[in-house]
């Protein structure tokens, strides 16, 4: 698991597929989510493209491709249920997958011990 | 994402949720001569510091920079769960940013005189009851929007925290010698708001029960001398509490300590007066919208319109009575998004999903909790405010459905 300094947390699967979410400190600090928009499936995003709006009781917020790819599979369940994003944002509510040329792209990114000193 | 600790509350930081409408920053405005209230160890620059600072420090909350004070803008229970809490039990707010203002008389009639600067029937208001009111300008806009108490033989006034400078200059200006305007800076103020808050309060001062929805009365409340109004900014019933600063931490201990009473922050303060219907000064109203174009006509006396008993005789009366008597070119009026997306303060309105110009605007917005989607408050022109009426809001690029709402969005709770 690797961490970016946009408090996501990216999960490499098999096929060079990447689970994007954000990290457990990022929806204690945005609080209630209210709103998810989630990217269409078979879109390709380069990285910094903004991918995802999340709204939550205070204000919204983008986030932001990690990775440039393809977006393979989107997670509904929170659009449909928001609050999934603060109930369990490292587990359940992942946001999207996408497919990477290779994974060697993550080792630009914070480990975890990295990531805590971060936000220490 | 943007989750740093510098814009993190963004949002929360550049609305004024007690109603100012100026930029919130180091533009002087915050730094006006009121150290009285700010603690001695604190830098002269600093953000004042409520008589509750300690103990929203103890409760856990989070403290934002708001009108020149640090506030609390939640607690750990979070905004969402703060609002809910409110609505089915109560809930305690420190308000003690607000202006408390006094208005004495000096062989004048205080009551006559304030009329010279308020649309709102004074000289009607009784003792012991208190009226919604707002300061005009000249052009008919709205100063800032305020309550007035008549506690006898003076009149109380609650006035918000980011005006109280230019509120207080308005006052001077328009009142004095007749009257002496004194601001009360030795007073915290407590709100306790929601459908357990007349019991829990009863239990410490039995004759709060006798109160109706807007009466004012001198209530001694765990040992200190309190003036009570029941009213609020949450559209349930409760009480606003002006307490003594050196009494405020124990009375609202004393009030926490009840099961039903949680602490809550100026994060639901906003979204439970929006979804109650109720102006934020600097979003929904401001120097250039009339009484009449915000829907608050209402708050304009009888005897103070045409034909009335002292028809006009404040700031702007021309365009109010004229605006009253043809209607104004646009309304405040509710939104109910039809997706799930929020629509913010600044969302553009339009009569179509394609082409035109933007015809309103929103003037507040966000998720309301109890009504459990998004919705708004804006301006449209006269011609759209018949609810159901179909808008579009343009949010990040799209034009996306939303219906004129009846307000409030929720139903009441006042005990009349």
């Amino acid at each position: 698991m690797k961490f970016t300094e946009e408090h996501e947390w990216l999960r490499p699967e098999d096929d060079n597929i990447v689970v994007v979410g954000i990290t457990a400190h990022a929806a204690e600090q945005l609080g209630d989510v209210v709103f998810v928009e989630l990217p269409d499936v078979g879109r390709t995003v380069s990285k910094d493209d903004e991918v995802v709006v999340i709204e939550s009781v205070k204000a919204a917020s983008d986030i932001l491709a990690p990775l440039d790819g393809e977006i393979v599979e989107v997670n509904d369940a929170i659009v449909d249920n928001p609050s999934k994003v603060n109930d369990d944002p490292e587990g359940d509510a992942w946001f999207f997958k996408i497919q990477v040329e290779s994974l060697s792209a993550l080792d630009e990114y914070m480990d975890e011990a990295a990531y805590k000193d971060f936000i220490a | 994402m943007a989750t740093g600790e510098d814009d993190r509350f963004k949002h929360l930081e550049t609305r004024d949720m007690c109603g100012c409408g100026l930029p919130h920053g180091h533009d002087g405005h915050h730094h006006a001569p009121q150290q009285e209230a700010a603690e001695p160890d604190q830098e002269p620059d600093a953000p004042k510091r409520t008589p509750l600072h300690a103990l929203h420090r103890e409760l856990g909350a989070k403290m934002i920079d708001f009108a020149g004070y640090e506030m609390p803008v939640q607690y750990p229970m979070g905004v969402l769960q703060e609002h809910l809490h409110t609505r089915s039990k109560a809930g305690l707010f420190d308000v003690s940013h607000m202006g408390q203002v006094v208005l004495r008389g000096r062989g004048a009639d205080v009551a006559q005189a304030l009329e010279r600067l308020v649309p709102a029937d004074i000289a009607a208001l009784k003792d012991g009851r208190q009226r919604y009111a707002v300061f005009t300008n000249d052009e008919g806009g709205i100063e800032d929007d305020l309550m007035v108490a008549n506690r006898g033989d003076h009149l109380f006034l609650v006035v918000n925290a980011a005006r109280k400078v230019e509120d207080l200059a308005l006052l001077r200006a328009g009142l004095e010698p007749d009257v002496t305007v004194k601001e009360i800076t030795n007073r915290a103020l407590l709100a306790l708001q929601g459908p357990a808050a007349a019991d829990v309060l009863a239990a410490l001062a039995p004759a709060i029960a006798e109160m109706r929805f807007m009466d004012v009365a001198t209530v001694e409340i765990a040992g200190a001398e309190c003036w009570v109004s029941r009213s609020g900014y949450t559209g349930e019933d409760g009480f606003e509490i002006s307490v003594p600063a050196a009494a405020a931490e124990s009375l609202a201990r004393r009030l926490l300590d009840h099961d039903d009473v949680a602490p809550i922050g100026l994060g639901a303060r906003d979204s439970l007066r929006l979804e109650a219907g109720l102006c934020l000064y600097g979003h929904d109203i401001d120097a250039g919208t009339s009484p009449v174009e915000a829907a608050l006509s209402w708050s304009v006396g009888k005897a103070r319109r045409a034909n009335g008993a002292r028809a006009g005789g404040f700031p702007g009366a021309d365009r109010i009575l004229r605006e009253l008597a043809e209607g104004a070119p646009r309304m405040r009026v509710g939104l109910e998004p039809e997706g799930r997306a929020p629509m913010r303060e600044g969302v553009a309105l339009f009569a179509a999903e394609d082409g035109g110009v933007a015809v309103g605007r929103v003037t507040s917005g966000g998720f309301g909790p109890t009504v459990g989607a998004p919705i708004a408050m804006g301006l449209v022109p006269a011609a759209m405010t018949a609810p159901g009426t179909l808008l579009y809001g343009e949010v990040r690029g799209k034009r996306l459905p939303v219906r004129v709402a009846r307000l409030p969005f929720t139903e009441p709770g006042f005990k009349r």
